[in-house]
């Protein structure tokens, strides 16, 4: 379970998250929506770890432990992994080698078992040869990013808007995988794995159904719900009146 | 860069017998770090000096000729047509003084179309204290000939103050394609100043792989290529300064040749208190010419300094010349993209140091891959 109790979050002196709470039980997916600049990627980033979130208040406790002040590395080892929205480009280390770091192995040879994997997206061995997203277009950012994922193991998985710049066909591959990925293609109480999402389109709901949709807005959580009710509220009423029914 | 005071450096250096050799078996991981294989093994031919005295220069194979230039221009009144014809003596106060001091050098002579199963391997060797070696070389690929030079210059441990003079005149006939591959091990005390002129005739092709990993005191060159029609020269440098190691280092092409091609590609990594200005500069003259330039430096300490330079000068409108700079310190962003793959902070700099000198080196021999591979493993780890 992932447990996040009233986070503040502060980015170079200016708070960007609010009071967040979530809980994400074992087997779950969720969704998380909103506008650009609501909040969103830094919550997944805070979870992450990474430095410049800076936690004012609260805590995230991931499988019953307290990881609040725990560095990236030590979450990423207890098993949070996450694909990221724009990742950078490093410059002659290329996409194999960060799978094998994914998987914990210390080569630089492309093994069996990557190539498997980057077979299962639809990725050839020339392309494991790449520096990673070094001129990859944005279906392949999305497909190398998930392909990292999915050698993590990770136990819970973060999706920065994996659906954004995919075409129709790599979009039911992405959501096959991630599906996968998310054990949603086990009974309800066989899956183990969680998952929080970030999307704008909601393309990627018709692959995974998911559990629970939170809608942020300025740095807080101003809504949660059943996920079909949520979208279709937003679409009728934008953001803001979705919000304010939900606050009825 | 400093001005070197030459005569501080002794031109007297003790006779070396070739049974010398030997004792470098004992140390042959010494040797094997600077390309040089001792048993001669797999090797279209070796040229081994020692201080003044040369240890060794045979040919491993028919149509590759390998001798000191003083010999072989005893033997052949045509090599004066190439002695000091792509450097001149009167360039600078260090070729003068080769001129006028020489101590040795290799000759290495591919005959037409002659291709080398092998590379050919040389190694310059510093033994002496306070000793200046003033070698002059040339090499000649005839046409349509094919080789990769391996050349290893290192002075030995305990050595704790010497100066290299190196000219070396490159000619790479027409069709014909040469690799030179040079590693510098030198050492905090030794002072360096090798010049080259590297002339590349119609659709020959030279590439330049230069590798220095370890301390210097002070080295300065800028090798210069002159490219003929449809020619091609391509320049890859890893440096990684550390200490107090100052370096002036640069690659210079001239595209005269319609068609010719340059490349230019370097990498430095400065810590410490190390000094080092990268200079590139790609001249198009001929008809439809192309170069690229691509300079990048990687801070690893407050205290230390890159100056890049690239430069481009197009003397024609039908040249098509670029090139990309970029100098700065290892990105928190590419950190945490690796720490969010389970690194820890000093795991991920290192994969990003070892990415960033990972350049490919074509035709390289596998021990001397691994040996280059293992510095920078080493270099990245000691962050």
């Amino acid at each position: 379970m992932l447990e996040i109790r009233e986070l503040t979050v502060d980015v170079a002196g200016r708070c960007v998250l609010n009071d967040v709470n979530m809980i994400i039980q074992e087997g779950e997916a969720h969704v998380l929506l909103g506008p650009n600049g609501s909040g969103k990627t830094t919550l997944l980033l805070s979870i992450l770890g990474f430095p410049r979130y800076e936690v004012k208040e609260g805590e995230i406790i991931f499988k019953g432990e307290d990881i609040t002040d725990l560095h990236t590395s030590e979450r990423v080892k207890r098993g949070i992994g996450i694909s990221f929205q724009n990742p950078p480009v490093i410059k002659g280390v290329n996409l194999g080698s960060m799978v094998n770091i994914c998987m914990g192995e210390k080569t630089d040879e492309i093994t069996e078992k990557t190539l498997e994997l980057a077979g299962k997206m639809n990725l050839s061995e020339e392309f494991l040869k790449r520096d990673v997203n070094f001129g990859f277009s944005g279906g392949e950012v999305k497909r190398s990013e998930i392909l990292q994922l999915i050698a993590q193991h990770s136990d819970f998985a973060m999706l920065d808007e994996p659906d954004s710049g995919v075409d129709i066909e790599n979009m039911e591959l992405i959501g096959k995988m991630i599906g996968e990925l998310l054990q949603r293609d086990y009974l309800p109480s066989k899956r183990k794995r969680m998952g929080l999402i970030i999307t704008h389109l909601a393309t990627i709901l018709d692959y995974i159904h998911a559990d629970r949709a939170h809608v942020m807005l300025n740095g807080r959580i101003v809504c949660s719900g059943v996920p079909e009710e949520i979208l279709s509220g937003i679409k009728k009423n934008g953001y803001e009146g979705c919000m304010r029914l939900c606050q009825k | 860069m400093p001005k070197i005071d030459l005569e501080k450096y002794s031109m007297k250096s003790e006779e070396h017998e070739p049974s010398e050799l030997s004792q470098f078996k004992e140390n042959r991981d010494d040797l094997s770090e600077i390309g040089y294989e001792i048993d001669e093994k797999e090797r279209s031919g070796s040229y081994f000096q020692l201080d003044h005295s040369v240890l060794s220069s045979t040919s491993g194979q028919e149509g590759i000729e390998i001798s000191t230039t003083t010999d072989a221009l005893k033997k052949y009144d045509w090599l004066r047509d190439y002695w000091w014809n792509a450097v001149s003596p009167d360039k600078d106060e260090y070729t003068k003084q080769v001129d006028l001091r020489q101590t040795q050098g290799y000759f290495i002579h591919l005959l037409p179309g002659v291709k080398a199963e092998f590379p050919v391997q040389s190694c310059l060797l510093i033994s002496q204290e306070n000793i200046a070696q003033n070698v002059h070389n040339i090499i000649i690929a005839e046409e349509g000939s094919e080789v990769h030079i391996i050349t290893g210059c290192s002075a030995s441990h305990g050595v704790n103050s010497a100066l290299h003079l190196g000219v070396s005149e490159i000619y790479v006939k027409k069709n014909a394609k040469l690799t030179f591959t040079m590693i510098h091990l030198w050492g905090p005390e030794i002072v360096v100043r090798p010049r080259t002129g590297i002339f590349i005739e119609e659709n020959g092709t030279f590439t330049s792989n230069y590798v220095c990993m370890n301390p210097v005191k002070d080295l300065q060159m800028s090798p210069t290529a002159y490219c003929d029609k449809n020619a091609r020269a391509t320049f890859q440098t890893i440096i990684y300064a550390s200490k107090d190691s100052k370096m002036d280092l640069g690659s210079n092409v001239f595209l005269k040749g319609d068609g010719s091609r340059a490349e230019i590609i370097s990498r430095v990594i400065a810590r410490d208190n190390s000094e080092v200005i990268s200079r590139g500069d790609i001249i198009g003259k001929g008809r439809d010419v192309r170069g690229h330039l691509e300079c990048r430096g990687l801070m690893l300490s407050n205290h230390a300094k890159i100056h890049a330079i690239p430069e481009l000068e197009a003397e024609t409108a039908e040249a098509d010349l670029s090139h990309e700079a970029a100098v700065g310190r290892i990105s928190e962003e590419e950190i945490e993209y690796l720490t969010s793959r389970g690194l820890d902070e000093e795991e991920a700099a290192s994969v990003i140091v070892r990415g960033f000198l990972n350049v490919d080196i074509e035709g390289l021999p596998k021990e001397l891959d691994g040996e280059i591979k293992k510095k920078i493993e080493m270099s990245a780890a000691v962050m």
